[in-house]
């Protein structure tokens, strides 16, 4: 990975010199690196921590549409809403406002039931390819297909295939002699159809990334595997899984943070119906904010607590990192 | 690995063709759905009506689906120069250099990567809002470079971590300056590494739904995804215009995607966090 440095340092530290010229040293010994960096920082500045702070800011406030500053024609009406504290976080976090715990739940099942699956046929495909056989590159090609589609462009077409009326999927259930479903229509059918559409566009990923995984794992290990006459299981469990680690790691983590914040497929495919039952939490967010009345402080404060469970996940990812460069590494 | 017996070549086989059907066939399926003409073999899977391109010609010439194609362009484009442009250097000061606030700032790339457009989208859009700059080009490559410089940094910097010290020392003892060595041997060696940045910012761009549904409010300004989501709605369902624009839009990113992919699942898994 990429956390440890081996760069040479622009100096020894010096004894501390008085304040002034501490500053001043650090400007000159410095001044080359800060300038690299200042546009990022002041972009960053202005269109990540501004809007953040004040969208903390907002989660404190009982904004909506209705008491928001707005200009209608020539006329300027001032934003009326007051600061209320922390009741909005009361709110959610004390179930009261309903919806939050529902949706945390419904989001961990699907981030656990998505990354589950792709790993697990990702890894299965990963290990069928990765033999010797004759067609390879062609199955290779078509697996990676989905991964090529733009996740907007995967989700209309599965609206397609799952629309209920003459929709490919019923009638191909039909023809097993099973009911038409009403796939994005029930809470649970629903659901079904949003993790099977999110499998169908994430498995190529997990599955290129294990192949070449698969292929840095040594050939003498399994050799001296058999010729301890492991079986095939064992040799599964005790050379490659372990062999894997490394990229495993990487990509469960990668999958997690991408299916958590997943929000094409679920908004474009069932639009977070019906009733809301496939809201994640960020799609939760985005609808509190743009639909109906539009409630700032609520998705504010949803955005809040998806932040910090983020800077949370962060942490111990960064924890994560450094053992692992350190068993490489160190 | 020892010769397989024929049963065991027989079942991997139908295994991974079964595996491909099913990875091919919402493709294979939009792609006949795009060519049926009649409206009401659309959703009659088992009939086929006549084959031909009137969707296609349809959805160029009588919809808006160009204007769309050439918006989610510019601010695709725009988002990736600008945050390659600006994240590259920062990347390289954080790969070659040691300053105050360092740590910090690689803490922070790793950690608003990951934010979702929904923890921004609503101080943002109060934001642009009050700058004038909603249903704007410029608003949403702003808007977009949220995602994409946190992202571009991080990954470069990985991709600089790659190329040896050496070379840059040798850049300075031969006299070039700080920037000199970057601009002039660093970026032409990592250019890899870069094109899979600018790639891979560009389709994320590209795709964007959450913002540029919010942001972009008339239907001039609509990119792709917003655009075509009007063909199909609770009160028409245009399936003709859908499919037959899905495959105008898979065509070339498909064609790019397997072009670049190999390079593609190194860089994501050594540098990045970001979809």
């Amino acid at each position: 990975m990429t956390t440890f440095t081996t760069r040479p340092q622009a100096g020894v530290a010096p004894p501390v010199p008085p304040p002034r010229r501490r500053v001043r040293g650090l400007l000159t010994r410095h001044w080359y690196a800060w300038a690299m960096v200042t546009p990022v920082v002041v972009v960053i500045g202005a269109l990540v921590m501004f809007p953040l702070v004040k969208g903390i800011y907002l989660s404190l406030t009982d904004a909506t549409e209705m008491n928001s500053g707005r200009t209608i024609g020539v006329n300027e009406i001032p934003a009326t809403y007051s600061f209320v504290g922390f009741d909005n976080y009361i709110d959610v976090l004390s179930g009261a406002d309903g919806a939050f715990y529902s949706r945390l739940l419904w989001t961990v099942q699907w981030t656990v039931a998505c990354v589950t699956l792709h790993f697990t046929i990702g890894l299965g495909l990963a290990l069928l390819l990765n033999r010797a056989m004759r067609l390879r590159g062609l199955y290779r090609m078509l697996l990676i297909l989905p991964w090529a589609v733009p996740p907007f462009v995967a989700a209309f077409g599965w609206r397609l295939i799952l629309n209920e009326q003459g929709g490919v999927a019923n009638s191909v259930l039909g023809l097993f002699g099973i009911d038409a479903v009403n796939w994005l229509g029930e809470p649970l059918a629903a659901k079904i159809s949003v993790i099977m559409v999110n499998v169908w566009l994430g498995v190529p990923f997990m599955m290129v990334a294990l192949l070449g995984g698969l292929q840095t794992v040594p050939k003498d290990l399994y050799e001296a595997a058999e010729m301890d006459g492991a079986t095939a299981w064992q040799q599964f469990r005790a050379v490659t899984l372990p062999g894997l680690r490394p990229v495993s790691g990487t990509v469960i983590l990668l999958g997690t943070i991408w299916t958590f914040n997943q929000f094409p497929v679920i908004a474009l495919l069932t639009g977070g119906g019906p009733g809301g039952s496939t809201n994640i939490l960020v799609t939760e967010a985005y609808e509190r904010a743009f639909q109906g009345i539009r409630d700032y402080s609520g998705a504010a404060t949803y955005g809040a607590l998806i932040a910090s469970m983020l800077v949370v996940f962060a942490f111990f990812y960064k924890r994560w990192l450094a053992k692992q460069s350190e068993e490489v590494f160190g | 690995m020892s010769t397989r017996s024929r049963k065991a070549s027989a079942g991997l086989h139908i295994t991974l063709v079964f595996a491909s059907v099913i990875a091919v066939f919402p493709v294979a399926w939009v792609a006949l759905t795009s060519l049926k003409t009649d409206r009401a073999t659309w959703t009659r899977p088992e009939k086929l009506g006549t084959l031909g391109v009137s969707n296609y010609t349809q959805v160029l010439g009588e919809t808006r689906f160009l204007t769309w194609f050439g918006n989610s362009l510019v601010v695709a484009a725009g988002t990736t120069v600008l945050g390659v442009l600006i994240a590259a250097s920062a990347g390289y000061a954080a790969s070659r250099m040691r300053f105050p606030g360092k740590r910090p700032l690689m803490w922070t790339f790793l950690v608003t990567q990951m934010f979702p457009a929904a923890v921004l989208i609503v101080p943002l859009y109060n934001v642009m809002s009050d700058l004038g700059l909603l249903d704007s080009y410029g608003g949403l490559i702003l808007a977009q470079c949220t995602i994409a410089v946190p992202y571009c940094a991080w990954m470069l910097k990985g991709y600089f971590d790659t190329i040896p010290v050496s070379i840059d020392e040798a850049g300075r003892i031969d006299g070039l300056s700080p920037l000199g060595t970057f601009w002039r041997l660093i970026v032409p060696l990592a250019r890899p590494g870069i094109s899979v940045t600018v790639f891979y910012s560009f389709i994320t761009a590209w795709g964007e739904v959450a913002f540029a549904s919010v942001f972009m409010q008339s239907e001039g300004h609509y990119t792709l995804p917003i655009g075509m989501a009007t063909f199909v709605s609770d009160f028409k369902a245009e399936w003709g215009l859908l499919t037959a624009g899905s495959v105008l839009v898979m065509l070339p990113a498909a064609a790019v995607f397997f072009l670049v992919q190999r390079h593609l699942v190194a860089g994501l898994t050594a540098g990045g966090v970001k979809s």
